[in-house]
């Protein structure tokens, strides 16, 4: 009996299914258990949804460890402070990971720390900021001169007066509060390798060896095709080459097709590297504005550089009755308006479809720990439906990853070709259109000919 | 809001990786690849062009050797046909010269017979002669034995020719 069962494949792939739920569920039962152990714990520290959303959408100094909230790796900072000095320091020095036993269980958060660096006999202070106007980013602090305090009591006194106050401390634009005490702040330009940053770095090198990969491949096996991985990464290639940049740019291919290819496996390494939850993922590179906003703004860059004279006489002198541009330039706004707004699709469409997929399934797994407070079951049931859905929306962000940097790319290859156009060509094109017209004509004048002829043939017989 | 803002570090550090990727890439990645891509696939195309030329090369071969046998075949059925009338023509021929080899033959023999029976009877007469002349010797020797008879026959040989 236990034989044909062992030797029956679907009862085998069953019991692994049943086996991974058990597992599932087991892995979920403690932290039940502790949820409802401190009750009073659980109040204390309401989940701050919007907080853990943003930290994870945003960028960071540091890079989390998995399974971790008291480590984080350390990455540098370098910032230049108000006096036009540069400082590099570890990450390390900026945060401390701070234990406190509360309920009576250990529990590790990670607080913002000054880091002070003496350098030429002054003293710099640098702070990740928490109540400011420049909220997790690293601020230069100092003490509040007599000047600074009657400022600060002003603007106080002006924040009261708006209304919305609640306890706590103030956002003041210009200070920092930070442990009891508000500081002068001062936002250093910060060139710091943050979290997306080294991600940044990582994607590149995984682009690099992806495509160093291939031609290492290609110098040691000639023409022959590549298997596996390789002939995937070919064939992508492939596809981008010639269905996508070659369809659409023509004869200009060669020039711009290093830069459409770049941008498509650069944008499909950082979709797919952001999808990955742990170390060399889980930056969420492509969901943000500022990695989108470069992209676009290559491809405007080279949309009008290299546009030809006549893209630019179409978008000042375009080919429309005369009232539409002549005395009001309506075309003219629209033509200049729309140089813009290219770009700008270009790069708000990636930016809001990367981050929509992250905000997702980070809100399906945040979810669970808002109903956690509604008891085990409900929290159970949570868990599986979100554990689901989060799967499903993963999966789905592959194919969004995939979508997103096929169209940033075709979107490119598009606008560079259109600003591509030659006077000749367009001309050109509408006589051929003439003389085609014209000899269809000319047949069907044929053939109506030929057959009134065989119809008086016809009635000539009779 | 922070969402929206692009932050002035990464954007610098993305212009920075994204240029560098770009022209490493453009450099010394792309071409190579998009070459050995374009190479390959005008080697297939190639590939396929041979074998349809091949194909219609051997396709025209084949039609060409029907041809051939076809035309093998018709010349060998109308040598055969040559060959069997021929072969009638030399059997005629053959008969017919060996029926005026027989006719001659037996002229030659007719003639030998003629000859053989006018020599055996020129011979018989001959003989038939020498035998009556001594039969008829004989017979006068034993008949004219007496000289009356003798004279008897000369006086009738001598009335006959008076007689004339």
């Amino acid at each position: 009996m236990s034989n044909i069962e062992l030797n029956n494949p679907a009862l085998r792939a069953a019991r692994r299914v049943t086996a991974l739920l058990a597992l599932m569920l087991a892995l979920l039962c403690p932290a039940m258990a502790a949820a409802e152990e401190n009750p009073a714990q659980k109040e204390e520290e309401s989940l701050d949804v919007k907080e853990i959303m943003f930290e994870h959408l945003l960028d960071g100094y540091g890079w989390e460890v998995p399974f971790s909230h008291s480590h984080r790796m350390p990455l540098p900072v370098i910032v230049r402070a108000e006096d036009h000095s540069w400082h590099c320091f570890s990450s390390a020095g900026l945060t401390a990971a701070v234990s406190d036993t509360v309920g009576g269980e250990m529990h590790s958060e990670i607080e913002p720390v000054v880091k002070t660096i003496e350098r030429d006999g002054k003293t710099y202070r640098f702070l990740i900021a928490k109540v400011s106007t420049h909220k997790d980013k690293v601020v230069q602090i100092f003490p509040l001169s007599a000047a600074d305090e009657k400022d600060l009591a002003a603007k106080l006194a002006d924040v009261k007066k708006t209304g919305d106050v609640d306890s706590g401390a103030q956002v003041v634009d210009g200070y920092v509060y930070y442990d009891g005490a508000y500081y002068r702040e001062y936002r250093p330009l910060d060139i710091s390798i943050t979290k997306n940053v080294a991600a940044l770095f990582i994607a590149v090198l995984i682009v690099m060896l992806l495509v160093f990969g291939l031609v290492r491949y290609y110098k040691k096996n000639g023409m022959r095709a590549p298997r596996g991985g390789m002939g995937f990464f070919e064939m992508l290639v492939g596809f981008v080459y010639y269905d996508t940049i070659k369809a659409s740019l023509g004869e200009n291919t060669r020039k711009f097709a290093p830069y459409l290819l770049t941008v498509f496996f650069f944008i499909l390494v950082m979709n797919l590297v952001g999808l990955i939850v742990i170390f060399p993922g889980g930056a969420n590179l492509t969901g943000n504005i500022a990695v989108t906003l470069v992209l676009a703004l290559c491809t405007f860059i080279i949309t009008n550089v290299f546009g030809t004279k006549h893209y630019w006489k179409e978008i000042f002198w375009p080919d429309v009755p005369l009232f539409l541009k002549f005395p009001l330039p309506i075309m003219q706004v629209i033509e200049v308006f729309g140089i813009f707004t290219k770009p700008a699709a270009l790069c708000v469409r990636l930016f809001a479809n990367m981050m929509g997929g992250h905000m997702i399934v980070i809100t399906l797994t945040l979810l669970i720990f808002i109903v956690g407070a509604f008891g085990a079951a409900v929290a159970g049931m949570t868990t599986v439906i979100s554990v689901l859905f989060s799967v499903f929306m993963l999966l789905l962000d592959v194919l969004v990853s995939f979508i997103q940097a096929y169209v940033f790319t075709l979107l490119s290859s598009l606008f560079i070709s259109m600003a591509q156009v030659h006077e000749e060509e367009h001309a050109e094109h509408k006589d051929k259109g003439d003389a085609r017209l014209e000899k269809e004509d000319e047949r069907k004048l044929a053939d109506e000919k030929a057959h009134f002829a065989r119809e008086a043939a016809q009635v000539d017989l009779k | 809001m922070e969402l929206f803002t692009p932050d002035f570090g990464l954007v610098f550090w993305m212009f920075v990786a994204f240029i560098l990727l770009f022209i490493v890439l453009a450099v010394w990645g792309w071409p190579v690849i998009v070459k050995m891509m374009d190479a390959r696939a005008s080697k297939i195309d190639q590939g396929v062009e041979d074998a349809r030329k091949a194909k219609e090369q051997l396709d025209n071969a084949r039609a060409e050797a029907q041809k051939f046998v076809k035309e093998a075949q018709a010349r060998q059925a109308e040598l055969m046909r040559e060959a069997n009338k021929m072969k009638s023509d030399i059997i005629e021929e053959a008969r017919k010269e060996a029926a005026k080899a027989a006719q001659k033959e037996m002229d030659a023999a007719k003639v030998a017979i003629d000859q053989a029976r006018k020599q055996a009877e020129l011979q018989f007469r001959n003989e038939v002669g020498s035998f009556s002349i001594e039969i008829a010797e004989k017979m006068l020797r034993t008949q004219m034995k007496s000289d009356k008879a003798q004279t008897e026959l000369v006086n009738k040989l001598l009335d006959e020719i008076e007689k004339n």
